[in-house]
């Protein structure tokens, strides 16, 4: 569109863009709010967002929130390419119609402990308590500005715990890197495109050297070929295997086993 | 702004949505409407009291409304300072150094710094009388070269007293404000002078007749009764104590007004959120400036509570506006 218009009209463009009114009192009492905790942003609110965030977050990588709004601005495409491929697939659909949410006070965890060893929902909490993280810490999304996208994005999240269990990766910063690359190439995210190419800079070198020869390839591999992770119905698989999930998904072991996070970077 | 989404979609669908979305979250957050008609209920018995007032853009009930505003600032408290350098660019501190120069105390007055929060008033206030004195102090010497003894004599006994000690008080209704304001006296390591009071600006807990000076700086928009703020201003004030208010205003010419609306609604509440991850206290704020009377019309409200010589001086093209009044 830009190319049609002469300067001097594109600069007129912008300068209203900007300058209409900014803002009606019935969106201001609703607050144009699609979801709960929605906050209806401009396409010019978007932009500087996402430069803002992506500053913060780069100075403060312990800054999740930042994380969490450059990922809502930025991944508009790649939300609606993840919603359409969960559309396709009959367990993805299932989940977009009954909006299961993996919080604290929707697990029964007197069950899932009891679960034997292996299972998924056993070797979950394992997880949990060994990195002592828990899953309601997740920022709740606020500037995507589709409903069922912003669903998308609050399942992508919280899916992510559960990611580190499947690939069996510590949340240590070389664990954080492999799960990003998996996800990566997984939804295509530009936040997690981002996350995969510039945490590595963080890595010492021997850390740095396990990445690029044998847990990056291996991330990336299983990251194109596995299925959909974010169309598994996990909150009804917590029996399952976690073997079995893994072949069923299609998702190689690690090529080996790192230790338990000893000091949390998140 | 582009035109919302759920403007385009039907009444229909968006109540669809909204049960969906209802759905989505863990916890209800009870919408604007609800939590009117159950502070409405609660009200029931006295009609009367139930009027609403504005919180931004909101319509809200009069008795919420502080506590609301209470909540924005404790929020806010700790990263106010650095959000008011990045909000303004700085220019926030040339425009309380303005507020100094046309307020030019003498040392020796009481000041109370009213919605004072952060100290900004009180301790340019300190500053100011101090160097006025010192200025005194150097006049006298460089005019008082060759001494008598008799004047030494003089000068010796009336050392004892001691500069005119300023007074500031500051009073806010919220205290995490305050205590980040203590923190920073503390930090300046301004000991003695200023005081530290929680207050609410519409029922100041002072006697009549007290100060010399009455200031509120960037903080008598957040009131809910304005009038009743200037009369507490009047009745706390001495007869000849002067009234100074530092505001948001109206902007005079309309190009600036433009520019100035589109970068308070797009640009600020995306500071509010990377810098200080709150989105809706900075929205609330740049509603909050659009609210409040014009100069003119803030004139007449002064005039109204008693004050005489009302005056107004607009800084930086009307986005802030020093209103100065006298009680005679």
């Amino acid at each position: 569109m830009c190319s049609v218009l002469s300067r001097a009209r594109r600069w007129a463009f912008a300068f209203h863009v900007l300058t209409r009114q900014q803002h009606t009192a019935w969106e201001s009492d609703h607050h144009g709010r699609l979801y709960t905790g929605h906050i209806q942003t401009s396409p010019v609110q978007k932009a500087l967002l996402a430069v803002g965030s992506g500053i913060a977050a780069l100075q403060n990588p312990y800054r999740h929130d930042m994380v969490a709004v450059l990922g809502e601005t930025t991944g508009h495409l790649a939300l609606v390419k993840l919603r359409n491929r969960m559309r396709n697939n009959p367990e993805g659909y299932t989940i977009l119609i009954e909006r299961p949410r993996i919080q604290l006070s929707t697990l029964d965890l007197s069950w899932m402990s009891a679960l034997p060893d292996g299972s998924l929902g056993r070797e979950y909490l394992c997880f949990l308590e060994k990195n002592k993280v828990t899953p309601d810490t997740r920022a709740n999304v606020k500037f995507v500005d589709d409903e069922e996208l912003a669903y998308v994005m609050q399942r992508y999240r919280e899916v992510h715990d559960l990611l580190h269990t499947l690939l069996g990766m510590p949340t240590n910063m070389l664990g954080e890197v492999a799960v990003k690359m998996f996800e990566a190439a997984q939804t295509g995210l530009p936040m997690c495109i981002l996350g995969a190419i510039l945490g590595p800079l963080r890595l010492s070198t021997s850390r740095l050297q396990k990445l690029t020869t044998s847990l990056g390839p291996w991330a990336l591999h299983s990251g194109i070929h596995s299925r959909c992770v974010l169309s598994v119905f996990y909150e009804r698989r917590w029996e399952q295997n976690l073997e079995d999930l893994r072949e069923e998904l299609n998702i190689e072991p690690p090529p080996f086993t790192l230790p338990a996070n000893s000091k949390r970077p998140s | 702004m582009a035109a919302p989404l759920c403007a385009l979609a039907s009444r229909t669908q968006r109540s669809a949505r909204a049960e969906l979305a209802q759905r989505l979250a863990g916890s209800l957050t009870p919408s604007l409407a609800r939590g009117q008609a159950g502070v409405g209920r609660r009200w029931c018995g006295d009609a009367a009291r139930q009027k609403s007032t504005h919180f931004g853009f909101q319509t809200v009930p009069e008795g919420e409304k502080a506590a609301r505003v209470y909540k924005v600032f404790e929020s806010v408290a700790g990263r106010y300072d650095l959000m008011n350098d990045a909000m303004s660019l700085g220019i926030h501190r040339l425009w309380k150094d303005a507020l100094l120069r046309v307020m030019n105390p003498q040392p020796g007055l009481r000041l109370l710094d009213a919605a004072g929060g952060t100290g900004d008033i009180s301790f340019r206030f300190m500053a100011y009388t101090r160097s006025v004195h010192e200025q005194k102090l150097r006049r006298r010497a460089r005019s008082n070269q060759t001494p008598s003894w008799q004047d030494i004599t003089a000068s010796y006994s009336s050392e004892g007293a001691g500069p005119p000690q300023s007074r500031a008080v500051v009073c806010d209704i919220n205290k995490e404000m305050l205590k980040v304001g203590k923190g920073r006296a503390e930090e300046a390591g301004i000991t003695t002078g200023v005081s530290w009071v929680v207050g609410d600006a519409e029922e100041l807990p002072f006697d009549e007749d007290q100060f010399d000076v009455y200031t509120i700086a960037f903080g008598i928009r957040n009131v809910t009764h304005v009038e009743q703020a200037l009369q507490e201003a009047f009745r706390v004030l001495k007869p000849g104590g002067r009234f100074l208010c530092l505001e948001f205003s109206q902007v005079s010419t309309p190009l600036l007004s433009k520019l100035y609306d589109a970068y308070s609604f797009q640009v600020i509440p995306v500071l509010g959120e990377v810098i200080a991850g709150d989105w809706k206290s900075y929205q609330y704020l740049v509603e909050s400036i659009r609210r409040f009377p014009n100069q003119e019309t803030f004139k007449g409200m002064i005039e109204e509570a008693g004050f005489a010589r009302v005056q107004y001086i607009n800084l930086t093209g009307g986005i802030c506006a020093i209103h100065s009044a006298f009680k005679l």
